[in-house]
């Protein structure tokens, strides 16, 4: 379903990714880890059109997205979530998820109706699912940590995608709140056959969960295979495994 | 402040009032009045109950609650800092004074067209300025503005230079006087009533633009860009349309202050003109739809008000401006809506 080849990234100098090849098949739960500064997030970026790559490709199905605008990939089926939280602080929970649904649904050139008419029972049944019935007029920014990770997966969700990103889900989580995020994740890409592709701190989480991992390591990928495959590799060993 | 599912339960106790809302919306009795139908005719009322110095204050003050309004579509609901607005208030300015002085047209043609042209160079200005972010959007609005002043200080031919565009006809009112009660009304005031009323249906409309969809995904690219991006929004499409709908509505309010204050000159497009419309955006409340013109109405009677007794409005405007910025962050409205919230805390404790 996803497909990067040899994409490379430099920031001045510095080679934030480097020659990077991973692919994911459709249905798929996969990972990237490595440890900080690996470039993990710049890859997300690279793919997600946040950044252009220098070189390599990027392929959605037998699509080439490389260097597409943000917006329009989202569009193409791509979903994300982003390492720092990232929702409309301002708005009620209610109106982040259903804004999502009115740009999914080609409603953003209507200047005329009501917007809150709009969509709200495939909102309320999205945050249902996602743990937050019952918060629809909260005020996003005032939720707690755990919420706002929780409502972001649901503005990854509302524009239905086939492949969601999760840039580090629980960053920042108590254990308790990693292991229910983690089940939530789960059952949310097994109950939409979604195809996930995440970066994760977590090792228990990582190698629990996914299904195929890419090791990174100074931006470059030094192992690529199943969890069995890569606990078992000497350099992640030596390089990552080994620290802690 | 976590919210806890208390907040859910009672809708009454929601923390925040982002832009668009009202103030004590849902089950207040407050809520129940027709505010903006009593505002429209106590505004209509003006020119029978008050002088004729009250009814020149109304109508700068409603002529200033349009423009403010259609900045706030940018600084409120889409968080672009525009410090040129007034480049578009000009521009409408010029254009129906031009038409309807120098071609003699109607000022039912003369005024639309003034919206239309003012959007126009919005989305020429506009395509530029949305490609750059924050202070760089704004310095380039602010460079705008200044091309449009420079353009109608010099070009004498067509803007009348620094002699500006002197009596500017009233448009042909005439069918009021065959209206009972509207016959005994002198030019000007009549014109304050078409005023008035032009405004009132811009402020409607564009009301309906917030509370649209539209206005929704705005209001999204305000909070966070990056976010809006990736659930499908084309950021810049999106700010370029809110752009040139600002525009539109800055053009409309400035070809009515032209006819208004009999002519039009290069003064009014000045840049100082951009931060008096964005103080009174602030000051009335930037989250709030009815927020700039609160503003308006509270920055034009404070300056007649003040100008009564010292020449150093500067001074008082500045002094105003400190005291709002750390000390009601949410402006006039905010400041109310904070207290009314305590106030029904209070109640109910």
């Amino acid at each position: 379903m996803l497909e990067v080849a040899g994409i490379s990234k430099s920031f001045g100098g510095f080679r934030a990714v480097s020659d990077v090849s991973i692919s994911v098949e459709t249905g798929q739960i996969a990972a990237v880890i490595g440890p900080n500064g690996a470039g993990k997030s710049t890859l997300f970026n690279l793919i997600t059109g946040h950044l252009r790559p220098d070189t390599g490709t990027v392929r959605l199905d037998t699509r080439d997205i490389t260097g597409v605008a943000p917006h329009t990939i989202c569009r193409m089926g791509i979903g994300r979530s982003f390492q720092r939280t990232n929702i409309f602080t301002k708005l009620t929970v209610f109106e982040n998820v259903q804004a999502a649904y009115l740009v999914h649904r080609g409603r953003g050139r209507d200047f005329w109706s009501r917007a809150e008419t709009f969509y709200r029972d495939e909102t309320q049944a999205l945050l249902a699912s996602i743990g937050l019935a019952g918060r629809e007029r909260t005020i996003a920014g005032t939720l707690s940590y755990g919420n706002q990770k929780q409502l972001e997966l649901g503005l990854a969700l509302a524009s239905d995608p086939a492949l969601l990103l999760l840039d580090e889900p629980t960053a920042g989580m108590s254990a308790t709140e990693t292991h229910e995020t983690i089940r939530l994740i789960e059952k949310i890409a097994s109950e939409r056959a979604l195809t996930l592709l995440f970066t994760e701190h977590d090792m228990e989480v990582v190698f629990q969960i996914s299904q195929k991992i890419a090791v990174l390591h100074q931006g470059r990928v030094i192992a690529d295979g199943t969890p069995q495959e890569v606990r078992a590799d000497p350099e992640v060993r030596r390089v990552y495994l080994g620290q802690h | 402040m976590t919210g806890d599912t208390t907040t859910a339960a009672t809708p009454t106790a929601t923390p925040a009032a982002p832009a668009g809302r009202v103030i004590g919306s849902g089950s207040s009795v407050l809520s129940r009045i027709p505010w903006t139908l009593i505002i429209f005719l106590a505004a209509c009322a003006v020119p029978w109950i008050g002088t004729r110095y009250n009814t020149f204050l109304a109508e700068q003050i409603a002529i200033d609650a349009l423009f403010a309004v259609s900045l706030n579509l940018l600084l409120g609901t889409t968080g672009l800092v525009s410090f040129g607005h007034v480049a578009y208030f000009g521009v409408g300015a010029y254009v129906c004074g031009i038409l309807m002085k120098t071609y003699e047209l109607p000022f039912i043609i003369a005024f639309p067209a003034a919206g239309l042209g003012s959007a126009l160079f919005a989305l020429v200005s506009g395509y530029f300025c949305v490609r750059l972010i924050k202070l760089y959007f704004a310095m380039l609005t602010l460079a705008f503005s200044q091309i449009v002043w420079a353009i109608a200080y010099k070009w004498n031919d067509v803007t009348g230079g620094d002699q500006g565009l002197p009596e500017i006809p009233f448009p042909n009112l005439d069918w009021m006087n065959s209206i009972p009660f509207l016959s005994d009304l002198k030019t000007a005031e009549q014109f304050y009533l078409l005023t008035v009323f032009l405004i009132a249906v811009s402020l409607a409309v564009l009301h309906r633009i917030v509370r649209s969809p539209f206005g929704r995904i705005l209001t999204t690219i305000r909070d966070n860009p990056e976010r809006a991006a990736f659930i499908g929004v084309n950021v810049r499409l999106y700010q370029l349309t809110a752009f040139i709908v600002a525009g539109a509505f800055a053009g409309l309010a400035g070809a009515l202050y032209g006819i208004f204050s009999r002519g039009v000159f290069a003064d009014y497009v000045f840049w100082s003109k951009s931060a008096e419309v964005m103080i009174m955006t602030i000051l009335g409340g930037m989250d709030y739809f009815w927020g700039p013109p609160v503003g308006a109405l509270v920055l034009v009677w404070l300056n007649q008000a003040i100008t009564d007794y010292t020449e150093y409005w500067p001074f008082v405007l500045g002094t105003i401006l400190l005291v709002l910025l750390f000390g009601f962050p949410g402006g006039i409205l905010g400041g109310i809506d904070a207290l009314w919230t305590r106030v029904r805390g209070m109640r109910r404790a």
